[in-house]
């Protein structure tokens, strides 16, 4: 075990995959000298050289449309989106053309291209460095896509996300970049927890939380808050948010009988309203309580000055942890 | 007709044009080896590239062009029959394909649009098998690695970004092939075309791009798109370019050569302007009489690419009797075959829907699937059910 931060950890693991495979290839803007504008790829060009750590001209459309032409001659190209709210110019070639190639192509030609997105806001950012875009590739069928919410699984999942032979969106909440934790850089591989599956962080019978990424935390600081009060709260970091491990939050659910998911991004179509919907399906007669969903609100993501009222904290979990058990919370009072 | 339009204007390599004429005029600056009149001329510069290619080549040549065609007119034919849901015309633009197509060697990649299927054609792809997409029976009806030619691609100028791509990639394995790109006028305009380019001359890649000006972009003119002669947007780019007659099938290859040769040698991209026309609409779904003038297609009829090879054989002497017949058979053989092929085609099974979302399980999907194939079982016969299903 290391004491690292979570860009380290992913640095690592971006380093284990380039001395792996040599058709592993990263590309990006100032990936390469620079080693990234937070210093995930620092020292990698370095060590492997110009080819396979590509310093590119400014166009995000280009490194990933490029990317599609490099997995089609056999590489498996890892992209650098820099910001979350950059990735849009490049939505066109995510969503019809990485997305559906092996689709299109009936199974002959594999994507095997990681895109990683810095995203999430609490860093006192300008506009279209903070966004949550997540919901707009969950629902793109082809695309894989996880939130790394800790050192360990970011070095292990990125590891995972390039080996798999679908694309794979990989999320890195960027304000958890330099907290630090655990990584067992000997890990094996096959021994790790598959990326699709949702871990367990901590147990509990009242209420289920959810969570990915950035907010992961925030909510195992909520269940330890709520414990105080005597709420015995099970934190579910989902990882994979396509597939969501189903599975796994049902299981909790039918113990617990109440559902509270919590994300950055704002709430209509979110990842939250998918959860809430296919869990009612699977276990209605189990539910005590309709689903909460705590969430950033369906407004841009807001100037830096007024940022923590739009990201959901630890008492607004809370908040929604209350509804969610019937107790006096904010919304008392309110019909529906 | 003036100097320049014969070709004999002298070399095209970087030269920008002039003048306030309508800079998409087909005449200046164009290279040109077969006049529309079926004169075979000389190009000092171009000439060496096609040294090669006698009698026998020119009538293999004339093959392909008569062949691909056919294959248009036929399929033009199954559309309006009902049997394909759509068909995008590529009549006028033969030579511009065969041309460039025939300069490739085997393990050269393409990544096109969905208009080169005379493209395709000349890189074996079998005639039904060009059809099964435009049927609806398949997303892909070839194995890209087969043939080295990706799955043509719909949205406008994406291609050009997976050729570069690539082209990166033979250019990391130290290989001599070169990518190619198709893409028409209308792409020019579109932002992952210029990104393309900007790509490609930062790490001088083995790529070529091959614009197919063809005049139209379904119902915008070219010069809708573009201020200056497409060829020379390359130049902003630090990329040579090329602009050849496009309806001249000699002079298209003398140029996909010389882009080819320059790629291989380690010259990075080149971009062809392959000025052409098409003479049908853009697919068969749109009508042509409501934008154009009935005398721009007569002048370009005049233009025709296949007549003038056909012009030249007759000169030569070459246009026989029983070529001609060799002709007739040819394409009557490929006509009944792709006809055949596609009214034959096999029905896909309703649960291939699912098929190869992913190369792994998904249980999202998986689930979805099982549901879906419960639901069919329930009728007794999943085929009827799935046909009724769509019928509501």
């Amino acid at each position: 075990m290391t004491q690292m931060t979570f860009a380290r950890a992913i640095n690592s693991g971006l380093r284990k995959s380039l001395e792996d495979d040599p058709k592993v290839i990263l590309m990006g803007e100032d990936i390469g000298t620079l080693g990234g504008v937070f210093r995930v790829t620092d020292g990698l060009q370095k060590d492997f050289g110009k080819h396979r750590v590509v310093d590119t001209p400014l166009a995000e459309s280009a490194i990933v449309g490029t990317a599609v032409g490099l997995a089609y001659r056999g590489y498996r190209p890892v992209v650098e989106i820099q910001f979350d709210g950059f990735i849009y110019p490049a939505f066109d070639q995510i969503v019809s053309q990485v997305a559906k190639m092996h689709y299109r192509t009936l199974g002959t030609v594999k994507m095997p291209i990681t895109i990683r997105v810095p995203f999430g806001g609490g860093i006192g950012s300008p506009e279209h460095h903070s966004e949550s875009p997540e919901a707009y590739f969950t629902h793109t069928s082809g695309l894989r896509v996880v939130a790394v919410s800790n050192p360990q699984d970011a070095y292990t999942m990125i590891q995972q996300a390039i080996r798999c032979d679908d694309p794979v969106l990989f999320f890195e909440p960027k304000r958890r970049y330099h907290d630090k934790g655990d990584v067992d850089e000997g890990l094996h591989l096959p021994n790790a927890l598959p990326m699709d599956t949702a871990s367990v962080l901590t147990e509990g019978t009242d209420v289920t939380l959810v969570a990915y990424g950035p907010l992961v935390k925030t909510a195992r600081d909520a269940a330890t808050a709520a414990a105080d009060e005597g709420i015995s709260i099970e934190v579910i970091d989902l990882r994979s948010l396509a597939p969501v491990d189903y599975a796994t939050v049902e299981k909790s659910v039918r113990k617990t009988g109440r559902l509270v998911i919590t994300h950055e991004a704002g709430q209509s179509g979110g990842l939250g309203a998918e959860v809430a919907a296919s869990i009612t399906e699977r276990c209605f007669y189990h539910l005590e309580a309709a689903p909460v969903r705590v969430t950033g609100f369906d407004v841009p993501y807001p100037y830096s000055k007024v940022e923590m009222h739009h990201l959901p904290g630890l008492d607004r979990i809370l908040d929604g942890v209350d509804r969610a058990l019937g107790q006096p919370n904010s919304l008392s009072g309110l019909e529906g | 007709m003036s100097t320049d339009e014969t070709g004999q204007g002298g070399t095209t390599v970087g030269v920008a044009a002039g003048g306030t004429e309508d800079h998409h005029g087909s005449g200046r600056n164009l290279i040109q080896l077969i006049t529309p009149e079926g004169e075979r001329i000389s190009h000092p510069e171009f000439d060496p590239w096609v040294k090669d290619i006698g009698d026998e080549q020119l009538c293999s040549l004339f093959e392909d062009l008569t062949v691909i065609r056919r294959i248009d007119v036929e399929a033009t034919a199954l559309q309006r029959q009902g049997e394909l849901g759509l068909w995008p015309p590529l009549l006028g633009q033969e030579a511009a394909q065969v041309g460039s197509a025939r300069a490739l060697r085997s393990d050269d990649f393409i990544f096109s649009s969905y208009r080169e299927n005379g493209v395709a054609y000349c890189r074996g792809v079998g005639p039904t098998d060009i059809l099964r997409v435009w049927r609806g029976n398949a997303s892909s009806g070839w194995d890209p690695y087969t043939v080295n030619m990706a799955t043509p691609q719909i949205i406008i100028g994406a291609q050009t970004l997976h050729a570069t791509g690539y082209a990166m990639g033979i250019q990391n394995d130290g290989a001599d092939s070169v990518a190619v790109t198709y893409f028409g006028d209308g792409a020019t305009s579109e932002g992952d075309v210029n990104e393309a380019m900007v790509f490609a001359a930062s790490f001088q890649v083995p790529v070529v791009f091959f614009c197919s000006n063809n005049h139209w972009a379904i119902s915008e003119p070219v010069r809708l798109q573009s201020h200056v002669q497409l060829a020379d947007r390359a130049a902003g780019f630090g990329i040579p370019n090329l602009r050849v007659d496009g309806n001249d099938v000699l002079a298209v290859m003398a140029a996909t050569r010389v882009a080819l040769d320059r790629a291989r040698h380690g010259g990075g991209p080149t971009f062809i302007e392959a000025v052409t026309y098409r003479m049908g609409p853009h697919t068969t779904a749109d009508d042509p009489t409501r934008y154009r003038d009935a005398n721009e297609l007569e002048d370009w009829a005049a233009k025709d690419p296949i007549e003038r090879v056909k012009a030249l054989l007759d000169r030569k002497g070459l246009y026989t009797d029983q070529f001609q017949q060799h002709i007739r058979e040819k394409a009557d053989q490929v006509a009944r075959e792709l006809r055949a092929g596609c009214i034959g085609m096999p029905e896909p099974e309703p649960l291939d829907v699912f098929k190869h979302v992913y190369s792994s399980p998904n249980s999202w999907l998986d689930r979805q699937q099982d549901h879906y194939a419960r639901y069919l079982a329930s009728f007794g016969d999943p085929a009827e059910a799935a046909s009724q299903e769509g019928a509501r």
